[in-house]
């Protein structure tokens, strides 16, 4: 496993709940990344918000990581969970609620 | 970095031949899309395996040509 992908399966082992996204939960830079930050604040869960625009290499290595294309994504308790649309539905349906709240 | 509407419909058919898709442009330019597809080929599969499929089927396009695409995948 390269540098990086090793940086990113630390960042993610490290913390229970880990989004990656574009600018920070507090000044986001996308409308996706946003989104899955308010869900994440309303729900009241603490979460590690790692800003991909400030490394490439963090940007197409998370993309590497979890074979998926597009920023955001959200890890719970080392399991990739999904990108904006399965978070927002998973949110909707209350899947996300009960998924964070069951301790690991 | 736009995709025409009847590309990216026959792109999403050529995966999912039984698919019922309804296809919406978001921003009226050809790049932001959203997509709900009705389809059997997701059942039993979870919903990061459901976007996979679909991102799969789009593979090159998502990120490149196409700048956003929200997707609702919906088993038949």
């Amino acid at each position: 496993m390269s540098d990086i992908l090793l940086k990113i399966k630390e960042e993610i082992d490290a913390n229970e709940v880990v989004l990656f996204m574009k600018g920070t939960a507090d000044a986001p830079r996308c409308g996706f990344s946003s989104l899955v930050a308010t869900i994440l604040n309303r729900i009241g869960v603490e979460f590690k918000d790692i800003d991909v625009l400030v490394d490439p290499e963090i940007r197409q290595g998370i993309k590497d990581f979890s074979d998926w294309p597009t920023i955001p994504q959200l890890y719970v308790r080392g399991e990739f969970i999904g990108g904006c649309d399965i978070i927002k539905e998973m949110y909707e349906n209350g899947e996300l609620q009960e998924l964070i709240k069951v301790k690991g | 970095m736009a995709i025409p509407q009847d590309k990216l419909h026959e792109l999403i058919k050529n995966s999912f031949a039984d698919a019922e898709i309804e296809l919406t442009d978001l921003a009226g330019d050809n790049d932001h899309y959203q997509v709900r597809i009705t389809s059997s080929a997701f059942s039993g599969k979870t919903k990061v395996a459901q976007h996979r499929m679909v991102n799969d089927a789009l593979r090159g396009c998502l990120g490149d040509e196409l700048h956003a695409l929200s997707i609702k995948t919906i088993v038949k």
